[in-house]
């Protein structure tokens, strides 16, 4: 076993540093076995430097054909596993083929690299991000070493937000209106407005607000659709009479919410509602469901 | 749901409720001790979880809150302490909000609320605005009740009250008014939905877990009453308006039935003067199922007791017209609440006329301006027919005679009579008695004609049938009670004024001549002797009085007492005409008015004649004949004779013997008066007692016939009684040998009578002749008298 251990052991041990990897925020990001590991954080037209170390194991040399860095962007879906598409790929060669004997540092630098897709988990597509270190070996097989990172892109305030307002209803029913006060908010907003109760004829027991995540992957004839609920907020206990007004404030902060994505890299798109669900005494729903658009705002000084 | 359930699952889901609380509260306790926000959050947000059951009824609900309730209070000290939890209290604020479920969070949110208050880190008028608010989440009528409840609760000492912490700068007391103001009136929302939960089959139910949860509303009011700083001006703009607004509005009896009641009782009865109008106008809107009149007499009753309570408050009433804007209520609530019945109705004037008479007790017209509008109301109706209606309308016309302690102030008032011309016969001779009553205890004496005309036309119930009574009907026993005190009542009819006097007695008489057979004999004997004492009255005052007139009036006050005693015949009732025939007589007598006199003794003797037949009677009657005519000494001899000698007539034709024999040995006093001036004709005297010896005589003999033996020789004895008393009186008829005789013949009768056996003695002859040796005993001029006679 030890020998055998031994003949597949690499031969050398890779590691990558970013320049400024002790100050750069870190964010958990789920891995695929569940585990949630901290990865460094980097936003669009960020420089993404730093160095990777190549050590080879004691007493032993490493032969190659040349070591390079790349930065990829990948797309993967779920119903095609382990097929990266790539959309954004940049290479650095870091060395000429040739041979290490001891610890080798190469110091690598990306700058003002564009990305302009967020790093996305969702249920049935992945974007990721990361930095790949391939030391090439003609017969044993290259070495190679992944880093992944997170990038988040931060959007100043929309221009026009408009609140959204509708009156909708059953007829002889139930007539309701309600108010958000934007449409578009950002990941730690609040959600305020206030349902406005024109006709009540059912006996209500509840009504909640839910914030939905539509994620569609594929085009075409293959687009396949998945909708979580990822919020379901109690607004209201109980039946209203005709003309009571109830207030809704939402934090959004508690959630795990990404921004709106819209048609990334026509691989998928990411959309945001909230659906006001009306329940009856005997259980029936009734309910509105309305887009929102959310953007990441960058926080302050925090 | 809730209402199928019987109460035994009831007690098990309360158990299931509490177990559920404390498994929870063991765990944020655990949090608390170890400062883990974030298990607290998530252990306090479970155990108020419990408190989202719809299963259970208000009061166990109840029970689960405050179970609750003590946790959240140890969640309080942990939120105020940042060094245990890390975290700034606004951070905190939004923190709780983060909880999915409404009740929950909103309990948290309070809690986290009034800590924020008390951090003074955001004005509290924008944190209570901001709680307020929120609840509205909440609009499950129970669950909404009580946490509404919770948020009055914590945030009560943390008011922007004058004098308060959290006053100042932008939060004014304005700020905390409007905060309550605010939670009440949704408060109230809640709790009139209630009724509309459920089937209505359970409505009785429901009405009652209802007023079980009433004091949660009404304890809004109590801390607006409470709060320092609300200035009548405030009041007056903002409370009461939007009190009233929201108490008009719901329009459910119940709620607003209790909120009025609430109203008056929280607020200072100065508030309520100065806000009558509002305040009454409220009252006027309320639904017609309210009991409004209960709201109306609970605040009348208040006002009465603020004016009573000290005399500086008086003008304020004076000021805002207070009994002008009541009476208008009252009026209109009477208009429009058709449903009323008529008892409602006259509750209310009898709270209104209590009112006026502690506030405005110089003001008569106020008060019959109550009756007034009494009367219209029960014109409106047919005839009165409830009793407990009857019972206010008596409640109300006793009032005025409680307050003036006179009824005379009574009298003066127009309307009077005519509330109790509504009254059905009964009830209005129980009122006429009342105001007998009153008149007696009160020793009140009604001094002019015009008030004793309105006096009997109150009471005309007793003085006469009223249409449509049936006279089976009544009750011996209280028929004549209710006659007697009409005989007293006339007794309390005086003035000094004889011209004045008289007229009473006119209108007296008017009256009572139309009380018909049965009450005749109760009230002309008061009438006759009233009048009889104006005579004396007169009499007495006949040398002060100048002038002609006082015969004349004399003579007019005989001729009334003659009719009336006339009326009499009708009845009939002759022992009594007698009678008074005789005390007229007398008087007559004592007026030196002979022709007058004599006319009064035809009379009796004509009653005696044709109308006395019963043997009784008769005796009686002529005892009481010679009794009057011996005191009278008005008569000159010609009538003297005639009238004497009519009754010895009569004396001797009585029907029994011994009747006869007393009769006859009475005239006897007829011929001798024991005074200066009086006659003293001897020898009739002893033609009298002879006669009544022979009758005597012929009793005895008529005894011993039918009864083989002789009867008692009382006659004998009373005989000798009189022999004895005209020898000591100086009858020269009369001899010490007359005496002795009569003496031996008593004698000889008993012991006939008794044959064989030993002396009975009677006890009123040895009496009498132990008299006789006393007085010989005795000596001097009297025992020189007794000297001759032995015994």
């Amino acid at each position: 076993m030890n020998f055998l251990l031994g003949a597949f052991k690499p031969a050398c041990n890779i590691s990558i540093t970013f320049t400024d990897g002790k100050n750069r925020k870190q964010v958990p990001i789920k891995k695929d076995n569940g585990q949630i590991v901290m990865n460094p954080l980097f936003q669009s037209q960020e420089t993404i430097a730093g160095k990777i170390h190549i050590d080879p194991y004691q007493g032993k040399k490493v032969e190659h054909n040349g070591v390079k860095v790349e930065l990829l962007g990948q797309i993967e879906m779920y119903f095609d596993r382990g097929n990266f598409y790539d959309f954004t790929s940049l290479v650095r060669e870091l060395d000429v083929p040739g041979e290490i004997y001891e610890r080798k540092t190469y110091p690598f630098e990306f700058s003002s690299v564009e990305m302009p897709y967020e790093t996305y988990n969702g249920v049935n597509v992945r974007l990721k991000y990361v930095l790949k270190v391939t030391v090439t070996r003609g017969y044993a097989g290259s070495i190679v070493e992944y880093q992944d990172f997170v990038v988040r892109n931060y959007v100043p305030p929309p221009p026009i937000n408009n609140s959204i307002k509708m009156e909708v209803g059953i007829e002889d029913c139930l007539h309701i209106e309600f108010e958000y006060n934007k449409s578009k908010y950002h990941l730690k907003d609040v959600i305020l407005g206030k349902i406005y109760f024109l006709l009540v004829r059912i006996k209500i027991k509840n009504m909640d607000l839910e914030i939905r995540r539509r994620e569609s992957t594929g085009a075409g004839a293959n687009t396949h659709v998945e909708t979580e609920t990822l919020a379901k907020f109690e607004l209201m206990d109980g039946a209203p009479v005709r003309g009571e007004s109830i207030p809704v404030r939402v934090f959004l902060s508690p959630y795990d919410l990404t921004p709106t994505h819209t048609n990334i890299n026509n691989k998928f798109s990411v959309k945001y509602y909230l659906n006001l669900v009306l329940v009856d005494e005997e259980d029936r729903r009734y309910f509105k469901q309305q887009e929102i658009t959310l953007y990441r705002l960058k926080e302050e000084a925090s | 749901m809730r209402a199928l359930a019987g109460v035994e699952d009831e007690e098990k889901w309360l158990a299931e409720g509490i177990a559920g609380i404390q498994h929870n509260a063991f765990f944020m306790h655990r949090a608390l001790d170890a400062n883990n926000l974030r298990e607290v959050l998530k252990y306090s947000a479970l155990m108020l979880s419990e408190l989202r059951t719809s299963k259970l009824s208000p009061q166990k609900y109840y029970d689960l809150y405050m179970r609750a309730f003590d946790q959240l209070r140890q969640l309080e000290i942990f939120f105020k302490d940042e060094s245990r939890h890390g975290l700034p209290v606004v951070d905190l604020y939004e923190l709780v909000q983060h909880a999915g479920n409404i009740l929950p969070r909103m309990y948290l949110l309070c809690t986290v609320g009034s800590v924020y208050i008390k951090s003074k880190q955001a004005p509290s008028k924008d944190v209570l605005k901001d709680l307020v608010e929120m609840c509205r989440g909440v609009q499950h009528p129970i669950r909404g009740l009580f946490l509404r409840s919770y948020l009055a609760q914590v945030s009560r000492d943390k008011l922007p009250e004058i004098g308060s912490d959290y006053e100042g700068d932008a939060n004014t007391v304005m700020d905390a008014v409007e905060f309550v103001l605010q939670n009440f009136t949704e408060m109230n929302k809640l709790w009139v939905r209630i009724q509309h939960q459920g089937p209505g089959t359970v409505r009785e139910k429901q009405e009652k877990e209802r007023n079980e949860l009433r004091d949660l509303v009404g304890k809004n009011l109590h801390v607006l009453g409470q709060i320092e700083g609300v200035d009548l001006e405030m009041y007056k703009e903002t409370v009461l308006p939007r009190v009233l607004e929201q108490v008009v509005n719901c329009k459910d009896k119940l709620a607003q039935y209790y909120l009025m009641e609430c109203i008056i009782q929280v607020f200072p009865d100065e508030y309520h003067l100065q806000t009558l109008e509002a305040l009454l106008a409220a009252c006027t809107q309320l639904m017609p199922t309210v009991d409004t009149k209960i709201v109306l007499t609970q605040l009348m009753d208040r006002l009465s007791n603020y004016a009573a309570s000290s005399p500086d408050v008086l003008h304020e009433f004076l000021q805002v017209e207070a009994f002008a804007k009541l009476s208008n209520a009252i009026g209109k609530v009477i208009d429009t609440q058709l449903e009323m019945p008529i008892v409602g109705a006259m509750t209310l004037f009898v709270s209104l006329l209590t009112f006026t008479l502690r506030v405005h007790p110089d003001r008569l017209d106020y008060v019959d301006q109550v009756l007034g509008a009494c009367v219209v109301k029960l014109s409106s109706v047919p005839k009165l027919e409830d009793s407990r209606a009857m019972k206010q309308v008596v409640a109300l016309l006793s009032a005025p005679l409680e307050k003036y302690s006179d009824i005379v102030t009574a009298l003066t008032l127009s309307n009077y009579p005519r509330v109790m011309d509504h009254l059905d016969d009964g009830t209005n001779k129980v009122m006429a008695m009342l105001i007998i009553q009153s008149i007696m205890k009160n020793d009140t004496c009604i001094s002019t004609a015009d008030k004793v005309e309105v006096l009997f036309e109150l009471i005309k119930g007793l003085i006469k049938d009223l249409d449509g009574t049936n006279v089976e009907e009544l009750d011996e026993e209280d028929f004549q009670e209710e006659q007697n005190s009409v005989a007293r009542l006339i007794h309390m009819l005086d003035n000094e004024e004889p011209e004045e006097m008289l007229k009473i007695i006119y209108v007296v008489r008017k009256h009572l001549m139309t009380g018909g057979p049965q009450r005749l004999p109760f009230t002309v004997p008061p009438l006759v002797f009233s009048a009889v004492r104006l005579v004396r009255q007169l009499e007495a005052q006949g040398g002060n009085i100048a002038g002609e007139d006082v015969p004349a009036t004399l003579r007019k006050i005989f001729q009334i007492l003659n009719q009336t005693i006339e009326a009499l015949s009708s009845v009939p009732c002759p022992e009594l005409a007698l009678r008074l025939y005789l005390q007229c007589a007398e008087a007559a007598s004592d007026c030196d008015l002979e022709p007058v006199a004599y006319e009064f003794f035809t009379q009796a003797f004509i009653l005696y004649e044709e109308e006395i037949a019963d043997s009784k009677a008769q005796v009686t009657a002529i005892h009481l004949i010679v009794g009057t005519l011996q005191r009278i000494n008005v008569f000159g001899v010609e009538n003297r004779d005639t009238l004497t000698h009519k009754a010895t007539g009569y004396s001797a034709r009585l029907l029994k013997k011994p009747d006869q024999c007393r009769a006859v040995y009475a005239c006897s006093h007829l011929f001798w008066v024991d005074d200066p001036e009086g006659i003293k004709d001897g020898e009739r005297v002893l033609l009298c007692l002879r006669r009544a010896l022979r009758i005597a005589n012929a009793a005895q003999q008529m005894v011993n016939a039918t009864r083989g033996s002789s009867g008692p020789v009382t006659l004998f004895v009373e005989i000798l009684n009189k022999y004895i008393y005209f020898f000591e009186k100086g009858n020269p008829h009369i001899t010490p040998s007359d005496i002795q005789s009569l003496i031996e013949l008593i004698n000889t009768e008993m012991l006939s009578d008794n044959g064989n056996t030993t002396i009975h003695s009677d006890p009123f002859f040895s009496s009498t002749l132990r008299y006789i040796r006393f007085q010989k005993q005795k000596g001097g001029v009297m025992g020189e008298k007794y000297d001759s006679i032995k015994l």
